[in-house]
């Protein structure tokens, strides 16, 4: 900082732009901090990329939408261009949204733009947590932020619903009559919860406007609040990478910021926004002016909520019935309080479990290379019962059009779901632990013996036998490098007793890393090739090792 | 735990000052070593200049088509108003939202083939270090937090640090009391609804009333009481509760319990119109099985066995309305309903 004093007034705009912004916000030490930062490259790092842009692409069309739309409920009688409404009476809310649709150029596309990009942002990011999940990125020194990251998946939830009840037509203020019941049917607060919210009875007057408030002001500024943290904590944390040659826990392996990242990662912002363009441009979205105002009295069949809502909605339907207790002059509804305690349950258990695992290997490194799902074949296993969790909920909500479309029976569906849902999450576990298991054997053969190439020869005695194809070492070093554990007893504590949580934890573990895959060693890798080695004179084509530090896979092996 | 070494150590073999434990982890004896980072596979961009050249034009090219699509959109946001006629809509948003598409993804596509092709591809590797400070910076801010606490007295002066909690506890507390006015108290409004003795049963949504003898076999009536439709004020609310669906059975179908002989009018039944369970209106009936479907979470209710739950997560039968004639052969409620009508709450 101390260095030349007077350097200015040398090249041209460009240069006299730089200097005066960094006499003025040091711009000159935040590039040089930030501007060849290296980042990771792999596809699957670009989902939390295409949330991100969704939620600006969101930003952006709301604003537009903001300028159109009216949160009043007072009731108004339609004149305008939509013909089959005309002498409707209905809300300005909805003849707003109505007016936005056919009377503003650009109107629809914008509306339809955002209510894509919600999708958008609530799947990516989804998606985003699926592959943090898989890979094992929640590990230390990220818990935190997968936390972060957890609540910026269930605020897009909260601001998807409370923009998709903005319209005030049917099906989304049915939407509000499922929220109303559901509230209702909280113990002791209930019925006082309902008033508050929706100001009186139902429907009332004011619920359209609460919501608006909520969804333009403070769900958003908590979303942008959340992605500030989470993206701070990138750059604190640094990107994880995926195991691969020269990739460690102490390095990171990528291209730098500038220029590569912001062309690529700016290009992908245009993408993405040009997709949900073309998306909104070409498919219609919750057309509202098909459902009509609300009206408590109709009601459309085939109701669906919007995707990220179903499994919510489908844990509601797959409650059993007569669950309902009345005792001592009130009412426990079960039949609403057991679907929300299994969806909220199973948020909570998304949410907390890094620190679970993490208190179960305890191990307190920190991990920066990622692992590949199947060399942590357990919590691969839990992730698969956990998407087929979520997904027999999320069927629960289409029984209707199930059996419709299917020709079925709707009780029959609705009971084979209930029955999925508790019986399917465990087949998942099963057989995904068995197939991770599976395949990190297969990975350990071919690291020991190389890749089968399908050519028999037949040796000078008459043995046949099949050439391997050995690996070079970044082949090789893919398969053979990740972190292995295993499963502890309970040991007593300094004052010789064995707790229940170490005899818990010691149970964990066993559950964990009792089926283990043991990483290839080097001594392993050298007795294979010593086995193969003189088996055959003949050399395969082989690939070029040039730049292997280790000759470790340059005799051709075969294996009997 | 070595210590006083500087965090710019930058390149080479850094070594952490802290090693953590690995609990489970095996530390195996003999690791395979790492490779090291792959050799540098030159693209042909790098290796001919026509390549390179023809990169450079299929990237302008792209930024090139992004400015004819945004151009198209601006053409198509006048060339494509909107009218009374509803394919204009149509149109407008295709065409400008397709001339947008083009304008973006020009622009996105463009730069990414830029980096893809152009600047360097070759990975580098940078340094990590471990999230914690130093030991000099973990000490240093131990000892403000110290100072901090010994310049203000925070630990020492217990009166200070009490009086300070409760008055934190108690701030928030009028804002919570600031949204008692977001609704009244219930009260009892939710087990009452419009019907009264004597309101004459209407038609949804045209309010006309409904003649016992317009009720044929097998019929069925959407149901408003008298006067809901002429409501100015908390229609919706009213309509809510108070919904209704008018059936007429067989009477020979119909299984009834001694009180409820007289609900019903020769065969004609009228059930509340709002699920037990979360509230839908329960607007699907079954001809053939004489069943009530909710469309919402399909709880199933049969109407000739007082709308018991047959099938579904509801637990309460639909509350009956009874019903009797007029002198004028209209549909009239003998009363309100006898029960809260709707999702269950607490206190009903």
């Amino acid at each position: 900082m101390s260095t030349a004093v007077n350097t200015q007034k040398k090249g041209g705009f460009l240069a006299g732009t730089a200097n005066y912004l960094d006499e003025r916000v040091g711009v000159a030490g935040i590039l040089k901090e930030f501007g060849r930062k290296v980042f990771p490259d792999h596809w699957s790092f670009m989902l939390g990329e295409v949330a991100l842009y969704s939620f600006f692409v969101l930003l952006l069309s709301g604003t537009f939408l903001t300028f159109f739309f009216q949160p009043a409920m007072t009731p108004v009688i339609y004149d305008g261009v939509y013909g089959p409404l005309k002498g409707a009476e209905m809300s300005i809310a909805y003849a707003s949204t109505l007016d936005i649709s056919f009377e503003v150029r650009g109107g629809l596309l914008m509306r339809q733009v955002h209510h894509w990009a919600a999708l958008l942002f609530v799947a990516a990011a989804g998606l985003h947590m699926l592959r943090v999940f898989f890979t094992g990125a929640f590990r230390k020194p990220r818990e935190i932020n997968w936390v972060v990251g957890f609540m910026l998946f269930v605020l897009g939830m909260a601001a998807g619903f409370t923009g998709y009840s903005l319209p005030d037509d049917l099906l989304s203020g049915n939407g509000l009559r499922i929220i109303d019941g559901m509230i209702k049917g909280l113990p002791v607060i209930g019925a006082y919860t309902s008033s508050l919210l929706f100001g009186g009875e139902f429907p009332g007057e004011q619920i359209v406007a609460r919501l608006y408030g909520l969804h333009i002001l403070l769900v958003p500024a908590l979303i942008l609040i959340f992605i500030v943290i989470h993206l701070f904590m990138v750059v604190i944390h640094k990107h994880t990478h995926y195991s691969g040659p020269g990739r460690k826990d102490t390095n990171v392996v990528g291209y730098p910021l500038m220029p590569v990242y912001v062309a690529k990662a700016g290009g992908f912002f245009f993408i993405v926004f040009g997709v949900i363009m073309l998306i909104a441009a070409t498919f219609t979205i919750n057309p509202v002016w098909n459902y009509g105002g609300y009206d408590p009295s109709p009601v459309s069949a085939g109701t669906q909520p919007d995707w990220y809502i179903g499994f919510l909605d489908g844990a509601l339907r797959l409650a059993p019935t007569h669950l309902e207790v009345t005792a001592g002059g009130v009412t426990w509804a079960w039949n609403i309080l057991l679907p929300m305690i299994v969806g909220v349950g199973f948020l909570v258990v998304v949410a907390l479990y890094p620190f679970l695992e993490a208190w179960v290997t305890g191990d307190k490194r920190e991990h920066h290379v990622l692992d590949r799902p199947r060399n942590a074949p357990t919590r691969t296993a839990i992730g698969a019962a956990g998407v087929t969790f979520y997904a027999a909920l999320w069927a629960g909500a289409s029984t209707d059009l199930i059996a419709t479309n299917f020709k079925m029976s709707l009780n029959n569906v609705l009971v084979s779901i209930q029955i999925i849902l508790l019986v399917a999450p465990i087949i998942a576990y099963l057989v995904t632990k068995r197939v991770c298991l599976s395949l990190q054997r297969k990975d350990r053969e071919i690291a020991l013996h190389g890749r089968e190439t399908g050519r028999i020869i037949r040796l000078p005695h008459g043995e046949y036998i099949e050439i391997h194809e050995p690996l070079d070492a970044f082949e090789q070093w893919k398969l053979v490098d990740f972190k292995d554990y295993q499963p502890t007893l309970a040991r007593p504590n300094a004052q010789g007793k064995i707790t229940i949580s170490a005899r818990l934890r010691a149970g964990l573990s066993r559950f964990y890393f009792e089926d283990r895959i043991a990483p290839v060693s080097q001594g392993e890798l050298d007795a294979a090739h010593h086995d193969h080695a003189p088996a055959v004179t003949e050399a395969p084509a082989k690939k070029a090792v040039t730049a292997a530090k280790k000759p470790a896979a340059e005799k051709p092996a075969a294996k009997k | 735990m070595s210590d006083s070494k500087s965090i710019a150590s930058g390149n080479g073999s850094h070594e952490p000052e802290f090693e953590y434990t690995g609990g489970l982890a095996v530390v195996a004896a003999d690791k395979v070593v790492d490779p090291g980072m792959e050799p540098h596979r030159v693209r042909m961009t790098d290796k001919s200049v026509k390549h390179e050249k023809a990169a450079a034009r299929q990237v302008a090219i792209l930024f090139l088509l992004s400015v004819i699509g945004s151009i198209f959109s601006i053409y198509a946001y006048f060339a494509f108003p909107l009218s009374d006629d509803l394919g204009t809509v149509r149109n407008n948003t295709l065409y400008m939202g397709l001339g947008i598409t083009l304008g973006l993804f020009g622009i996105g596509i463009g730069a990414v083939h830029w980096a893809k092709t152009l600047m360097p591809d070759a990975e580098v590797s940078e340094e990590r270090h471990q999230t914690r400070g130093n030991e000099a910076v973990r000490a240093r801010a131990i000892e403000i937090i110290k100072l901090a606490d010994s310049e203000s007295g925070f630990s020492r002066r217990k009166l200070i640090r009490r009086s300070l909690y409760g008055a934190l506890a108690l701030f928030p507390i009028p804002a919570i009391f600031f949204f008692g006015d977001l609704g009244p108290n219930p009260k009892d409004t939710l087990r009452h609804t419009m019907w009264k003795a004597g309101t004459r049963l209407t038609k949804d949504p045209s309010g006309l009333p409904i003649k016992a003898s317009d009720v044929t076999l097998g019929s069925v009536f959407h149901v408003i009481p008298e006067g809901l439709a002429e409501l100015e004020h908390h229609k919706l609310e009213e309509k809510a509760k108070a919904a209704v669906l008018l059936v007429r059975l067989d009477p020979s179908e119909i299984k009834e319990s001694e009180e409820r002989k007289s609900w019903s009018y020769d065969g004609i039944v009228a059930y509340s119109k709002i699920c037990t369970h979360v509230g839908c209106p329960v607007a699907l009936y079954e001809q053939h099985t004489h069943h009530l479907l909710c469309p919402c979470h399909q709880s199933t209710f049969d109407v000739t066995d007082a709308c018991k739950v047959v099938f579904g997560p509801a637990s309460r039968p639909l509350p009956q309305l009874p019903i009797a004639v007029d002198a004028e052969g209209y549909l009239i409620a003998q009363s309100d309903f006898t029960e809260p009508v709707g999702p269950s709450f607490w206190e009903r």
